[in-house]
């Protein structure tokens, strides 16, 4: 062993292409298998120069290494994930799946990673849950949250064909990963795709139901912390104002409310800037990797 | 004056009070107004009678509003108190989803309308199949048409009709279009959708030209139209249903609706539940003007009050940063950068 774990990304589209640079800038992890299904597309050309070993024979080549990779990185589609998980496992190598596939439990890197770092399979919920779960944790911890709701509005040009033909995945998924990570008691999810010309960058609204009696401060605070740990694996992603609280009303069944706008401007490694949507599933996916790699070295007693 | 027998000159008139109508009364409507309004409809004529919170099935929330009562409540109440009109309802994708619409169905609704942005109309091709599947009529809604020429909007129009639409609507959620800007985008869609997909002509009344351009999209080929009985609808309000079955009626065009009936619904049932009255104040010119979704209106007024800044300005730079429906959330962002001075946010999109 060589102080870095072995990845291999499965995938040759933007989003494993972008997390290619990505992970080519890890201490702790080694990309070493680039695999697709298709020997003309770009991304597996751009990962053969980088110097990656390559196959458009996809996950039956992978496994059929004599060196399994340690960690593989899915970047497919929820319905090929789902067939090739169960192979993944059998064959002792960890998934971090960033499909809508859902079969491993839900991980946001700042909010539960420790407790998941064994699961064979992790699931990186939607782009939407990635920018918004951190922020309802983080009111969470200070409050009860009763409900959380969130809009994500991302570029036409980000969302690609697979997102737009089954955009209630994304609704249900990121809904249900405000209460199961989150710890909003009931969540919602909104997407609206904005087609703008220049492509219009990834906004998020979080609105969370608060007591009457919250202390404000402490909320803002809580968020304030969130957003900079966040910002430690997606430097582009930013809060647009302080946290906006409004007074308890009857239509909100006597609950007050916080607002938080966030702003996440992608970091152009291979996808264009204003895709933060897109971005920040290849940045938490990166960090994902690196946490398991660190958990397994240290496991396994390699001195850092 | 009532009757429809089946000659060219006709038009299906879908009433939409229950939901457009909706975002003025602040989603509060409640199942005594909704039975009692259908009841009256459904005497008078009108064939289709939608029923829904006004962002569509799911639009209950922080960021358009909670529904008073449960919209599922308020649908079934409206199926079971019509014996002739059909109850529609609407579903915006990436608001609702494909549970809405079981739910929908199984309290009672027979037409499904799916909207997306204009040109975003593949984001509902599994919500087309779906209804379908479900037995529903398909009605397909593309909104913000004054942001996409006719060709292109056409384009969108065959996507939906491909995914199982069974008449595609040119929707003027902005009330932006003037007269022949509709008339060239109906007639665009009839072109690319020839007979078999009839197309429909959705309007807002914010430059006071809801019944005007609904009479030029019939012309140039639509055979749907929507109004709301005394314009009870989003920004300053739809083309009010009563108004349009008096111009059919004048211009020979048969609706099927009886005149003094409906007159006697706007008159005597919708406006006295009224809270707002939707007329074309300085915020509904501007939005019609600038092209701002209509259902913005209250939310910017909302957040205008709250933030101290001028509503119409703030309705302005909705606008100019081309804000689609559904972004009511962003309009805290816009309140906060004019409090800042700042209005010109936005450069990089």
């Amino acid at each position: 062993m060589n102080g870095k774990m072995s990845a291999a990304i499965v995938g040759t589209g933007n989003i494993g292409t972008d997390l290619m640079v990505k992970l080519g800038r890890s201490d702790v992890l080694e990309l070493r298998y680039v695999v697709g299904i298709d020997p003309e597309s770009d991304g597996l050309a751009r990962a053969k120069r980088a110097g990656y070993e390559t196959s458009a024979e996809g996950v039956d080549w992978l496994l059929a290494r004599e060196d399994l990779p340690d960690i593989v990185f899915e970047a497919t589609s929820a319905s090929a994930h789902v067939a090739h998980a169960p192979r993944y496992e059998d064959a002792g190598v960890q998934a971090v799946d960033l499909t809508p596939a859902a079969l491993g439990p839900f991980v946001v890197p700042v909010v539960n990673m420790p407790e998941n770092a064994t699961a064979p399979n992790l699931n990186l919920i939607t782009c939407g849950g990635q920018a918004t779960i951190p922020i309802v944790a983080a009111v969470a911890a200070v409050v009860d949250v009763p409900y959380a709701e969130i809009v994500a509005s991302i570029a036409s040009r980000s969302a690609g064909l697979g997102t737009r033909a089954n955009i209630d995945e994304f609704t249900r998924t990121t809904a249900r990963g405000l209460e199961l990570i989150g710890g909003a008691r009931h969540g919602k999810a909104i997407i609206v795709l904005n087609p703008a010309e220049p492509p219009v960058i990834m906004r998020d609204t979080v609105f969370c139901a608060i007591p009457p009696d919250t202390q404000t401060d402490d909320v803002s605070e809580s968020v304030l912390a969130m957003v900079a740990e966040v910002q430690r694996y997606v430097p582009g992603y930013r809060l647009k104002a302080e946290p906006q609280f409004d007074d308890p009303r009857p239509e909100w069944q006597s609950l007050g409310r916080v607002t938080v706008l966030i702003e996440i401007e992608g970091n152009g490694d291979f996808l264009p800037s204003y895709a933060g949507n897109l971005d920040i599933m290849t940045a938490a996916a990166a960090r994902v990797g690196d946490d398991l790699a660190v958990a397994r070295l240290s496991a396994a007693g390699v001195a850092r | 004056m009532t009757g429809n027998n089946g000659s060219d000159a006709a038009v299906r008139i879908t009433d939409s009070t229950l939901r457009d109508g909706s975002h003025a009364v602040r989603h509060r409507f409640t199942v005594e107004q909704v039975r009692s309004t259908v009841r009256a409809l459904d005497d008078a004529g009108i064939p289709v009678i939608e029923v829904t919170h006004g962002d569509g099935l799911g639009g209950s929330s922080f960021t358009y509003g909670f529904s008073a009562t449960d919209e599922l409540d308020l649908v079934a109440a409206a199926a079971d108190e019509a014996r002739r009109a059909k109850i529609a309802v609407l579903l915006l994708p990436g608001v609702g989803t494909a549970d809405d619409l079981r739910n929908a169905k199984e309290r009672g609704a027979t037409v499904a309308r799916i909207a997306t942005h204009c040109s975003e109309a593949n984001i509902a091709i599994q919500h087309f199949a779906l209804a379908r599947e479900l037995g529903f009529e398909t009605v397909g809604f593309l909104m913000m048409a004054h942001m996409l020429g006719p060709e292109k909007l056409a384009e969108q129009g065959r996507v939906m009709a491909d995914a199982g639409a069974q008449c595609v609507y040119v929707t003027d959620s902005a009330g932006a279009l003037v007269l022949d800007e509709t008339a060239v985008r109906v007639a665009a869609l009839v072109a690319e959708l020839g007979k078999d997909v009839p197309v429909g002509f959705h309007g807002h009344n914010n430059l006071a030209l809801g019944v005007a351009n609904s009479v030029l999209a019939w012309r140039a080929g639509a055979r749907q139209v929507d109004g709301a009985t005394a314009a009870l609808g989003a920004g300053s309000g739809n083309s009010p249903t009563e108004v349009l079955v008096a111009v059919f009626d004048r211009l020979g065009v048969r609706t099927g609706i009886d005149l003094g009936a409906v007159l006697a619904v706007a008159e005597e049932i919708v406006r006295p539940l009224m809270e707002h009255v939707p007329i074309a104040d300085r915020p509904s010119v501007i939005m019609g003007y600038a092209g701002v979704y209509s259902s913005f209106l209250l939310h910017a007024k909302r957040a205008a009050e709250r933030y101290d800044v001028p509503v119409h300005e703030l309705l302005l730079e909705a606008g100019r940063r081309r804000y689609v429906g559904g972004q009511e959330d962003l309009l805290i962002d816009v309140a906060l950068s004019l409090t800042r001075g700042a209005g010109t946010d936005g450069e990089r999109g």
